[in-house]
């Protein structure tokens, strides 16, 4: 079932250049008219077309059964969509932002995480929450903060975190098909990138990373936003003669600990850099992985880049400096790599 | 500041040890790595090594003394630097208890302590993102021996100052390389934080001299032995409870290990016919009791429900062979063995068993030459002995005693014949081994015995 | 409608049909209590653990709300769901079973007392957080309605229940988008030791029907003819016209709210509990049915021997049964092809 799209197959005929917004509209669409069990739900979702214009023309194409505006009820629709996914249909419930879901986190943690264990197996729950995680530019302590630690936590959950238009299409349909309840964190910041798309039927597994650059000195292991991050910290540190190899987790939960454990194997050095806090973040549980499997291959300590350990500020420049970006994952490449430290 | 020497473990199972003989006399330099003093452990006579460079400035305790593990045996530190705390050289070292205690030694500065530990604790509170963005530890500490030990490890009040500059820093990968390419890591400048020795500072350093014999001229080169068969060294197999029972009850039965014995005699003609074939060729001498130790392997390798050893909760069956050899010396015996023995030639177990046993007699044994058997041979057979039974070696789980080859009048072939036999009895531990496995094993190691072409196969 | 029954009875002159209904709820009612009984002895040796919610005294709610469902229709309760279970059809086994935690039980052993589940019953479970089970409610209503079926969806929650934010968000969303459900609040009084009283701003629960834009009934608890006739017509309202219900069903319960809980003395008197129990829900329907000829001491007398070789034998069933296969720990996480949520 999953077939994976060819990547930087550059000026391919069957690609067409998308943003990762109407990548995930894509995806929709399709599962939607592929299977009738699915719906989406949300606030804005239909006839504005999507706070962020993700859902942009469904109402029109699906009509208002299929394609729900809620009232602003975090918690009460949520719950909605994870009993009607009890009963067999397939919800996609947006979260304007995953900031909002702290209000719904009962059901996605007590109901849809739970039901299926707690049953005995009898009832499942094929759901997907999605909407935009992490900061977006001076939003605040309130509206910008990354949850994939906090579900990624919890079995029975599913986390998924796309950082290009290919990956946000493939993995949504994914998710969409998955019978377990599926947490997909999109980014404010990342709805303009463009990239190419494949056109046509695909979809990317769950649970399997992605090497987005590779190379033999150092392994940046990073998922959504912080992809860009490693990347451009990649292209500078290759001009120094460094070779970073980039894996982009994609799927948080279940982690693809092979992908992680063969490239750290290989470079001997690994810095882990992701854009919530730091205490208990995902960076956390792969120096777990690292040092508990393959410590004899580490020549250095594992590193993490995370953002700031504080609520995020609204100035700019502390806001900018409260965020994981290339320059500290350079200083991090560094010190694994005994370089000078900057 | 002046930095103790204390009593090392120089083996597994050492508590104390005994000064033989002060290599280095007070008022000598020493370096780093230089042999301060003999010193004899349970097992063997060991060197002890400077963990730091200077003036030996005193020998806490004279030769002949023995010093229980990490009490200071000596100090070194700056010529004409006072020497607080140590007894007295002439202080009779029998009762070498710790030297009355100095003051404690002051925390160190925290500029001296690495990054790292600055750090440590304070995760959850403000200020720790991106690590990288905290002070870079750069090399405030001298690249070889460091004088700070983790917290967790510093001794109880038994030992009143931390032994000093005890251990080598170095990164997990640069300690598997020094494994793999037999590097001594002790005196390797390291270049990461704190004098850490990491990857690159191994690049170009020379292989230590190997411990083991040197092949003979005309050998081939000898290859690397590689833990074999799955690619693990052994698998840990969690006791069922049927294997819970049996231990139990035996070992109530029979003490501590529940003992039997299996006995097999041995049809020695054509080994014998081999042995002198072999040893006619003029390229080394080979004995019976090499080949039985390659047979031992061989055989163990086919059953690896014998090449295990007893862990309490769990059996280790190993899928690596490594053959202990019972060696008589004067003090006792010791075991020195004879690693991936399945996987060597005669030749390399002739001439490795030879100089295993030669320096065992002299008491050079390093620890990691005898320990870690997967299995252990005795031999009385020169001492003329029929059979007997030797006592097993936890926690390996067999052990096989071989007696002397003799002739005997035995039918053959529909008629009795004088031939030479050889009996042989395996000590097995009825919690690891049952009776109908321990002789599936021995009628293996009787077949390619009474066929040595099987041990080329 | 019940006064038609009701009088019949009363006249003793009841049709056979509904002399039928009244043998079923009569035994049913009398299973629940002496399960509950049952299960609180076992729990008090020990046998059952964690939190354990008796229903004893509320039993005609159950009965008399579930009489009125088809088996296609969906039911979620709270915690307090045994009563609810047996009157839904699973049998006492299967869930003393799994109030014993054991490998037979409804849930396999690993939901327990809060945690009943039948799928083919369409009884979709016992929650445990307060409140959460009403937006469940309201999502199998939104699942028959956007599949078009006619299917009707019940849920369950204590009056405190009203008072948490899931209840208003939902009857929000149930009264705007005409969804087929019933919201059936188990009045009974106390949410754990607080009074309604002393939680509500409003005393009448009902009344919140009206922000919501749907229709609200007050029902006697106590009386299992009262509450099945009104949920009759809730469940004709939601199937027919899609539109939902508040019912406010006033019962009490004689038992504390947990095990751990006294029946009386820290926040209710024993005089009130003496009171309630003169309006007991069996009792009621047992002097119903002998006006109308329908029983006598010798058939009440049937029905609680049967019923008592019934709970012996669920109870025997559950000691004798297994616990769950130790790796029955790791199964059921994820949906069965991808039992590895965690790391791959």
């Amino acid at each position: 079932m999953c077939m994976r799209p060819p990547r930087r197959t550059e000026g391919s005929a069957d690609m067409a250049v998308i943003t990762y917004r109407d990548a995930l509209g894509q995806a929709l669409r399709e599962e939607m008219q592929r299977d009738p069990d699915v719906y989406l739900m949300g606030e804005e979702v239909a006839e504005y077309n999507g706070a962020y214009k993700v859902s942009r023309g469904l109402l029109d194409e699906f009509g208002p059964m299929r394609v729900v505006d809620t009232p602003i009820a975090e918690l009460g629709f949520a719950g909605i969509g994870v009993g009607s996914a009890m009963v067999g249909l397939r919800p996609v419930v947006e979260m304007m932002t995953w900031n909002f879901a702290l209000l719904a986190i009962d059901q996605i943690v007590n109901a849809a995480a739970k039901v299926r264990y707690m049953s005995g197996g009898q009832v499942g729950c094929p759901i997907v929450f999605r909407g935009p995680g992490g900061a977006a530019l001076q939003l605040a302590a309130q509206h910008s903060q990354a949850f994939e630690s906090w579900y990624a936590h919890v079995p029975g959950l599913k986390v998924v975190m796309p950082a290009t238009p290919a990956d946000a299409k493939g993995l949504l349909k994914s998710a969409i098909r998955d019978d377990s309840p599926v947490v997909f964190i999109e980014g404010e910041m990342l709805y303009n990138m463009k990239g190419e798309v494949p056109d046509g039927e695909y979809t990317t597994p769950l649970g399997v990373a992605d090497v987005k650059r590779p190379g033999r000195d150092v392994t940046i292991i990073c998922h959504s936003k912080t992809v860009a991050v490693a990347l451009k910290a990649a292209e500078q540190l290759a001009g120094e003669g460094v070779e970073a190899e980039v894996i982009d987790l994609r799927t948080i939960r279940p982690l693809d600990t092979e992908a992680i454990l063969s490239s750290v194997a290989r470079t001997h050095r690994c810095v882990v850099a992701e854009e919530g806090w730091p205490f208990a973040g995902i960076g956390a549980q792969v120096v777990d992985l690292v040092q508990r499997e393959i410590f004899d291959e580490l020549d250095a300590p594992v590193l993490r880049v995370t953002g700031a350990d504080v609520p995020m500020p609204y100035n700019k420049g502390l806001e900018k400096a409260a965020k994981a970006d290339p320059a500290k994952t350079i200083a991090a490449v560094k010190r694994v790599l005994y370089a000078e430290a900057s | 500041m002046a930095t103790k020497v204390v009593m090392e473990a120089l083996s597994p199972t050492m508590e104390e040890g005994r000064v033989v003989e002060w290599k280095k006399q007070e008022g000598d330099t020493v370096a780093v790595g230089d042999v301060l003093a003999d010193v004899e452990t349970d097992k063997a006579v060991m060197e002890l090594v400077a963990r730091a460079g200077g003036t030996l400035l005193k020998h806490i305790v004279a030769a002949g003394a023995t010093v229980p593990v990490s009490d200071p045996v000596a100090i070194i530190g700056e010529p004409g630097e006072a020497v607080d705390g140590g007894a007295p050289a002439e202080k009779p070292a029998a009762d070498a208890k710790p030297a009355p205690a100095p003051p404690a030694p002051p925390a160190e500065p925290p500029s001296e302590q690495p990054a790292g530990a600055k750090r440590a604790g304070r995760e959850g509170e403000t200020g720790a993102s991106a690590s990288p963005g905290a002070p870079a530890p750069t090399a405030e500490q001298p690249a070889a021996p460091v004088t700070e030990r983790p917290a967790p490890a510093a001794p109880a009040a038994a030992a009143p100052a931390p032994p000093q500059g005890g251990r080598v820093k170095a990164s997990p990968l640069a300690r598997k390389i020094a494994a793999e390419r037999g590097l001594d890591l002790q005196g390797v400048a390291g270049s990461g934080p704190a004098g850490r020795i990491v990857q690159r500072d191994l690049d170009g350093l020379e292989r230590k001299a190997p411990p083991a014999a040197a092949p003979s001229p005309a050998a081939p080169a000898a290859p690397a032995f590689q833990p074999s068969g799955s690619g693990e060294p052994f698998e840990d197999v969690p006791l069922t409870q049927i294997r819970k029972t049996i231990a139990k009850r035996l070992a109530q039965s029979l003490g501590p290990i529940p003992t039997f014995y299996l006995t097999s005699e041995i049809d020695m003609e054509r080994v014998a016919d081999a042995r002198e074939a072999l040893n006619a060729l003029g390229q080394g001498k080979v004995s019976f009791n090499d080949i039985t130790i390659k047979a031992v392997a061989l055989a163990l390798k086919q059953h690896r429900a014998c090449n295990a050893w007893w862990q309490d909760d769990h059996i280790r069956y190993w899928n690596d062979v490594h053959v202990g050899m019972a060696v008589a010396i004067p003090e006792g015996l010791i075991t020195p063995v004879i690693r991936y023995a399945d996987q060597k030639s005669l030749r390399q177990i002739a001439a490795e068993a030879k100089e295993l046993a030669g320096r065992a007699r002299e008491r050079k044994l390093t620890p990691e030459e005898y320990t870690g058997a997967t299995f252990s041979v005795s031999n009385l057979g020169m001492l003329d002995i029929e059979e007997f039974t030797a006592i097993i070696n936890p926690p390996e789980a067999g052990i096989l005693a071989i007696g002397r080859m003799a002739e005997r009048a035995v039918v053959h072939g529909g008629a009795v014949e004088v031939r030479r036999r050889m009996r042989v009895t395996m000590s097995c531990d009825h919690r690891v081994i049952d009776g109908a496995t321990g002789a599936e094993f021995l009628k293996t190691l009787k077949a390619m015995l009474e066929n040595p072409l099987a041990l080329v196969w | 409608m019940a006064g038609t029954a009701t009088e019949a009875a009363r006249n003793g002159a009841v049709s056979d049909a509904t002399a039928d209904q009244y043998r079923l709820w009569l035994r049913q009612m009398v299973l629940i209590r002496r399960f509950e009984e049952k299960a609180g002895e076992a729990y008090s040796l020990g046998k059952i653990g964690g939190f354990c919610h008796l229903y004893i005294g509320q039993e005609a709610l159950a009965v008399g709300t579930l009489a009125a469902l088809r088996d296609d229709d969906y039911v979620v309760s709270a915690y307090r769901e045994h009563g609810q279970a047996l009157a839904r059809g699973l049998s006492a086994r299967s869930v003393m079973a799994e109030l014993y935690g054991k490998a037979t039980g409804c849930s396999k052993g690993k939901g327990g007392s809060m945690h009943l589940f039948d799928a083919s019953l369409h009884f979709m479970g016992g929650h445990g957080i307060v409140g959460g089970q009403i937006p469940l409610g309201a999502g199998f209503a939104f699942a028959a309605k956007y599949r078009g079926t006619d299917q009707v969806s019940l849920t369950y929650f204590g009056e405190a229940a009203a008072n948490i934010g899931a209840f208003h968000e939902t009857l929000n969303m149930a009264g705007l988008w005409r969804l087929p459900a019933i919201f059936v609040i188990e009045n009974n009084g106390y949410g754990m030791g607080t009074s309604l009283r002393r939680a509500s701003a409003i005393p009448n629960l009902v009344e919140r029907a009206a922000s919501y834009n749907m229709p609200g009934v007050v029902v006697d608890g106590q009386d299992v003819d009262k509450v099945k006739a009104a949920t009759d017509e809730a469940v004709e309202r939601a199937r027919r016209e899609s539109t939902p219900t508040l019912m406010e069903i006033r019962t009490y319960r004689y038992v504390g709210h947990s095990m751990s809980d006294a029946a009386h003395g820290t926040y209710r008197t024993k005089d009130e509990v003496e009171e309630y129990r003169a309006r007991d829900p069996i009792t009621v329907l047992a002097q119903r049915m002998r006006d109308a000829g329908l029983l006598d001491d010798e058939g009440m007398e049937a029905i609680e021997a049967d019923v008592r070789a019934e709970v012996e034998d669920a109870v025997k069933f559950a000691e004798e049964s297994p616990d769950p296969a130790p790796e029955e720990l790791w199964t059921d996480v994820y949906a069965p092809a991808a039992q590895d949520g965690g790391e791959r």
